[in-house]
């Protein structure tokens, strides 16, 4: 191998890399971002003296009670989000993997892109004003965005199984549902509830937040207390946030290890 | 002949009595009550707000407006991506362990060595832990409504998930060159420069862009807790029931999210 | 009903891809009647079975089923008549997840009503009559069984049981034995003989082993180039048909056959493929 006498320059890498420092430093431009004050000591001693309120958390045991409660009342909207959304995502799938007609296929994967494009948040502030404050409009939103991302899923799979099956019952004339549900569901099954519980580890997650837009959980209790600056409880939240968060990952990997990988 | 018993059969009714005991306190719980739905007191706004959406609003003044707080939206997501890479890349050279020296030699790191390798993953599974728009609810009671608060949200959370997933690829990848390098008295960061980063640069930019096109879905949501950008401006909308101008928010955002999907994924297979 | 299971005449079948897989066909089965249908690969065995199990439609011809004229009849009718035909693949349809009690009883989802089939699913309601035909099997220890548990043989006894289950009128098999060990396709061949006998019930089985259709059935019928190239008691067929049968096969056979494999090499394993990443 002969060494070139000069290293060739990358000019399309230094033009990438000129364009993502200047529209980084245009961001920051645009922005007008506080800098100074960011960067000033002082800053920072308001910074830290801020941070230092929130220790120690509350741990109060009447507060600590309040708080479980409203850990107890996320887990129930994810369930019951979750169990919707894998209803009305099954429903929907059945028409979108074509079994009601082309028609209905088109139009209900425009649904399901419309259902899953809006994020859980949006749809929860839509819920608020639909059913009013509260955990109902968190499972509301939650159902809606589920459904569109489980919808789709679910749709793939339907349509990634072997035909034969179902098709053999039409012929020793079993109706369509009866056929369906002997000969494809089975097929499916193992992998609808993989996605279904995939999506509930999420929703546990998105159940602590959408409490911000006051759909109920520990999300709405920790807008209360930051908005009345009780740092120490708004504390005590996060703390509850994290482990429900970290108890969902350690019951998924405990599950998972028992498990075959599967496929998301 | 006796009719065989379905040996599944006990075991699926206690599971299913035992769900149904379960359900009923979650549905308690969560206020579970459809019919709220069509009680007049929530469907007269509500059908009103829906009602607006058509037509869309198209006001110049809400246009500009509009315009400002998309441009906005991205600039939060871009500041934040490279808030977060400044936050990550330390993290991730601490963590690497395949730019330690002291390892050449087939010692045990020092312990001080492994106690900072600990407390960095420690504050990275905590910036990632908290979700970012917890962490934008907190920087708002500091810095006030503004995208400063979402930038440094989106700073500390992807900070802690780019630090992570760049030292998880910097380990996958092939030892050798490095260990190479450092074996011939090179110092960590050409080492890293010409060891490391040759084999795995195509990954570490392809997550890179992944994440900036979360970014940019998370800057719309945490404008709802006003941190600025699109999301506050939609969250205003709603609050106001005005139902055209969330309309055109909303159609906005869509096209935004698509976009930045499109030119993400046209972005990483690129580089593949 | 009269004594007429099948009649079939100038039937002529065209594929979806515009090949022509029958032309003309003339057959009339008998109840309690037992036809073998040979002939080499792509002559049109399997077309001719499909237009007997009601689901390939004849582009012409007369076509009578159990006394009726199923493309005329409505659909609830031809459902019923449906129920009545029973159908053994060469590949077991059945659904790896599925226990062997819910794809044995499957069988007479047609003769159900749908409500009685969804309470099957919750809790078999005929447990006894699956394993009288996993009995006739020697498998009914295996009737709570996965289906993915079983070896390739047992999931194929598991699919003729439910044919059994289901007591068709009209018995029909696709080359049911060309993937089984000798064993278990003389077992097979010999259960659906049996089954045909004992209720007088048409058996129509199309088959690659010469020797097996000699053996248990009445009549044997050639299949060549989408015709019947004879149609003979079993003691009148003899070396001379059998060669002409099976002679160098046409170009247009070949093309049949080529056919025939490409579309068998689409994925055809029950597994439900892996997805992509969401």
């Amino acid at each position: 191998m002969s060494i070139p006498a000069r290293v060739p320059v990358c000019v399309p890498c230094l033009m990438v890399l000129g364009a993502v420092l200047a529209a980084v430093v245009a961001s920051f431009a645009y922005l007008e971002l506080p800098l100074g004050e960011l960067l000033a000591p002082g800053a920072w001693g308001g910074m830290a003296a801020f941070l230092a309120g929130f220790f120690p958390p509350d741990h109060e045991a009447a507060f600590l009670g309040k708080v479980g409660w409203a850990a107890l009342e996320t887990l129930a909207i994810s369930v019951i989000g979750t169990l919707l959304a894998v209803a009305g995502g099954a429903v929907l799938a059945l028409a979108a993997a074509g079994r009601a007609g082309l028609i209905a296929r088109i139009a209900t994967r425009f649904v399901l892109n419309g259902l899953r494009s809006v994020p859980e948040l949006v749809w929860a502030t839509l819920m608020v004003l639909a059913a009013g404050l509260g955990p109902f409009a968190g499972v509301l939103a939650l159902a809606l965005h589920t459904a569109g991302v489980l919808g789709r899923l679910f749709a793939e799979a339907l349509e990634n199984a072997p035909p034969a099956p179902e098709s053999s019952l039409r012929e020793a004339g079993a109706g369509p549902v009866a056929a369906f549900l002997y000969g494809t569901l089975p097929l499916v099954s193992a992998q609808w509830i993989a996605y279904g519980l995939y999506r509930w580890e999420m929703n546990i997650r998105m159940a602590a937040i959408l409490g911000f837009v006051g759909a109920g959980g520990l999300g709405s209790m920790l807008y209360y207390e930051l908005s009345l600056f009780h740092e120490a409880q708004a504390c005590t939240v996060i703390i509850a946030m994290l482990l429900l968060s970290a108890l969902v990952d350690g019951i998924s990997a405990w599950i998972r290890a028992d498990r075959p990988p599967r496929r998301l | 002949m006796s009719h065989p018993r379905d040996p599944a059969a006990r075991s699926r009714l206690g599971w299913t009595l035992a769900a149904l005991v379960l359900l009923w306190p979650a549905l308690v719980m969560t206020d579970f009550r459809p019919l709220l739905l069509l009680d007049p007191r929530n469907l007269e706004p509500m059908g009103h707000f829906l009602g607006a959406f058509w037509p869309p609003a198209s006001s110049p003044d809400f246009l500009s407006l509009l315009a400002t707080a998309t441009l906005e939206t991205l600039a939060m997501a871009t500041a934040g991506i490279a808030l977060a890479w400044l936050l990550a890349v330390p993290m991730a050279l601490v963590l690497t362990r395949a730019l330690s020296i002291g390892r050449l030699a087939g010692r045990r790191s020092a312990w001080w060595a492994a106690a900072l390798r600990g407390v960095v993953r420690g504050v990275l599974l905590v910036l990632r832990g908290v979700p970012e728009l917890v962490w934008a609810l907190v920087f708002v009671r500091v810095f006030g409504l503004g995208p400063a608060a979402g930038v440094l949200a989106l700073g500390v959370t992807y900070g802690g998930m780019l630090g992570k997933v760049y030292s998880e690829i910097l380990e996958s990848a092939d030892q050798r060159p490095v260990r190479a390098l450092l074996e011939a008295g090179s110092g960590r960061l050409p080492a890293l420069a010409y060891g490391l980063v040759p084999s795995c640069a195509q990954e570490l930019v392809s997550y890179t862009v992944y994440r900036w096109e979360c970014a940019i879905r998370a800057s719309v949501v945490m404008g709802f807790v006003g941190a600025g950008g699109l999301g506050q401006l939609m969250d205003q909308s709603m609050k106001m029931l005005n139902g055209s101008e969330a309309a055109t928010i909303l159609a906005t955002f869509l096209l935004l999210v698509l976009g930045a999907d499109q030119l993400s994924a046209r972005l990483r297979s690129a580089l593949s | 009903m009269s004594g007429v299971a099948v009649r079939l005449q100038g039937v002529s079948a065209v594929h979806a891809n515009g090949f022509a897989a029958l032309k003309g066909i003339d057959l009339s089965v008998r109840r309690g009647e037992r036809v073998a249908v040979i002939g080499p690969s792509g002559a049109g065995k399997t077309t001719l079975l499909r237009v007997l199990g009601l689901s390939l439609a004849p582009a012409s011809g007369h076509c009578e089923v159990l006394g009726q004229q199923p493309w005329q009849v409505g659909a609830r009718a031809l459902r019923r008549l449906r129920s009545g035909i029973g159908h053994l693949h060469q590949a077991p349809p059945i659904p790896p997840r599925q226990r062997v009690v819910h794809a044995v009883l499957a069988g007479r989802l047609g003769q159900w009503s749908p409500w009685r089939g969804l309470a099957s699913l919750l809790l078999p309601v005929d447990t006894a009559g699956a394993a009288r035909e996993l009995a006739r099997l020697e498998l009914e220890d295996r009737l709570f069984e996965r289906c993915d548990r079983l070896s390739g043989g047992q999931l194929q006894r598991v699919a003729l049981a439910r044919v059994l289950y289901q007591r068709p009128e009209l018995l029909l098999a696709d080359e049911p034995v060309s993937a089984m060990d000798p064993a278990l396709a003389e077992l097979t061949v010999s259960l659906l003989a049996d089954e045909a006998r004992a209720r007088d019930i048409a058996l129509v089985a199309s088959l690659h082993a010469v020797d097996l259709a000699l053996r248990h059935f009445d009549r044997v019928v050639g299949v060549r180039d989408g015709g019947l190239a004879f149609d003979l008691p079993v003691a009148e067929v003899g070396s001379v048909e059998l060669d002409a049968l099976y002679a160098a096969t046409s170009g247009r056979q070949r093309e049949a056959a080529r056919q025939i494999a490409t579309a068998r090499a689409t994925p055809s394993a029950w597994t439900a493929q892996p997805l992509a990443c969401r």
